[in-house]
């Protein structure tokens, strides 16, 4: 858990809640803890603020690292904007160019104009209660990214293989459906190097 | 997805938003070329004002809300979340920089009270951060809707000890809460004035129900892990960094303070060659009527 800043204590309890102690969460905020990690989050925040943390630390550069090497990778709200390749009309930080989609941040506005909804999800046979807090969206992708939802012509919850970003922060609902897929790509990644 | 299905102005969004702030720190800018300075740091947001605390202290008078032109023209120039402070028990300011779009709105005592109630604040869709001196006064503010707390501390002093004293307070309330059972908490509801549900919730969680930040008299990186040690969620820092000798060097300072309050050595390389922080006044000799934390209740 990437634990410079945000909601760091709701994503660790979510967490430790879907691993239902089959595995550990420990937070990162200094190098030489991210290569020992089966999968990485990256929780929601203030994204200007973790990136600099990310940037000054060295953290940023064994992620980037870490995800290259198929390293499962969860990102929230902030941690989307951090992850992707491009930030529309962001000069001030480079993003760690991870998932290969062009991010706007605060799509839907200021805090004025956060919301909750239930989002229709590819794959769930039932919506998922979504929390949008100055979220951003995502406006244009590759074609290997995997949309799962959107909201009007914007991106929500996207995958390309080891990377899945959300728009929104499935940390703050009890509903654990996205932490279970990210645990189920990491026993995948697990499986996988065994054989 | 259709519009109609979207919620707005929920609690679970207006706590949220203040979760997000988690780990930062937040600083006071009178105008876009401190907000700049402020984001480049590394701050969470900034607190937009037309003359911070210590010279709010200095000016006397009545202090008000800031011109939206100032508090507009700093939206404008960052990305970072926008604060700005009302009056207490000012719904109307409170209405208008609702209306200009900031993203939580401060309920202050810095600036001159209004009235003797607080706004109420669960009617608003952005939400509030109020400060609070024990444990009786964050929980009112909390019932009336605030979705974040400060300690008051002594704002525009640079003397953290009122700051200190107040998070020992609410920390040590909440402590003493533990074991007791729901008659005894009723009590303790009844003499502290407040929710009786919202105490319970503090036994349980051993912790405020919404993100407890400092603020009030914050002046150097030393402070800053001071209150993060003492249990805060983060910072504010009013005059502390644009008081200074250098704001560029103390801003970065105080935000690397906050991620590595825990790590002496860190914290050495930190405190290292600021220049002067703010001068400051000792808040052992301010007179009664000079406090601004006596304001509310």
């Amino acid at each position: 858990m990437v634990a410079f800043q945000g909601d760091v204590s709701e994503h660790v309890d979510a967490m430790e809640r879907a691993l239902g102690g089959e595995g550990s969460v420990v937070e990162v905020r200094s190098r030489g803890i991210v290569p020992d990690c089966d999968g990485i989050v990256l929780p929601g925040g203030e994204s200007t603020t973790i990136s600099r943390h990310l940037a000054r630390t060295g953290v940023g550069d064994e992620v980037r690292a870490a995800a290259r090497s198929g390293v499962p990778l969860m990102a929230t709200c902030a941690g989307l904007i951090v992850i992707s390749k491009e930030i529309v009309e962001e000069t001030r930080f480079e993003p760690l160019g991870l998932l290969d989609v062009r991010v706007m941040r605060n799509a839907f506005g200021s805090q004025r104009e956060s919301f909750e909804t239930d989002l229709d999800v590819n794959g769930f046979d039932s919506p998922y209660r979504a929390v949008f807090i100055r979220a951003p969206a995502i406006v244009g992708w590759h074609d290997d990214v995997d949309i799962l939802a959107r909201i009007e012509d914007m991106a929500v919850v996207v995958r390309q293989e080891n990377l899945m970003g959300l728009a929104f922060h499935p940390e703050l609902t009890n509903d654990l459906r996205f932490h279970e897929i990210f645990l189920g790509m990491i026993k995948e990644v697990r499986i996988h190097v065994r054989h | 997805m259709q519009l109609e299905e979207l919620r707005f102005g929920t609690e679970l969004l207006k706590r949220g938003f203040a979760k997000m702030q988690k780990g930062g720190v937040i600083m006071d800018v009178t105008t876009s070329e401190q907000a700049v300075i402020a984001e480049e740091a590394g701050a969470v947001a900034v607190m937009a004002l037309q003359a911070v605390p210590a010279d709010i202290r200095k000016m006397g008078g009545v202090a008000r809300m800031a011109d939206p032109k100032i508090t507009m023209e700093i939206i404008d120039s960052v990305t970072i979340p926008i604060m700005a402070k009302v009056r207490i028990g000012h719904f109307a300011e409170a209405q208008i920089l609702e209306a200009i779009g900031v993203d939580m709105i401060d309920e202050s005592e810095v600036l001159t009270p209004a009235d003797e109630f607080h706004v109420e604040k669960a009617n608003f869709t952005v939400p509030f951060v109020c400060g609070a001196r024990n444990l009786g006064e964050a929980l009112r503010r909390i019932k009336e809707g605030a979705a974040m707390i400060r300690t008051k501390g002594e704002a525009g002093t640079g003397d953290v000890r009122e700051a200190v004293r107040h998070m020992r307070l609410i920390m040590g309330q909440i402590r003493s809460l533990k074991g007791m059972n729901d008659d005894e908490l009723m009590k303790v509801a009844r003499d502290i004035e407040a929710d009786y549900e919202l105490v319970i919730e503090c036994r349980d969680m051993q912790r405020l129900p919404v993100v407890n930040f400092a603020a009030g008299g914050i002046a150097t990186p030393a402070d800053a892990s001071l209150m993060m040690q003492m249990g805060a969620d983060g910072v504010f820092v009013g005059s502390g960094v644009f008081k200074s000798q250098n704001p560029e060097l103390m801003a970065l300072a105080i935000v690397e303070a906050v991620n590595n309050y825990d790590n002496p050595e860190k914290l050495v390389e930190i405190s290292t060659g600021l220049g002067d922080p703010m001068k400051g006044i000792d808040t052992g000799t301010l007179q009664e009527d000079e406090l601004l934390q006596t304001r509310g209740w």
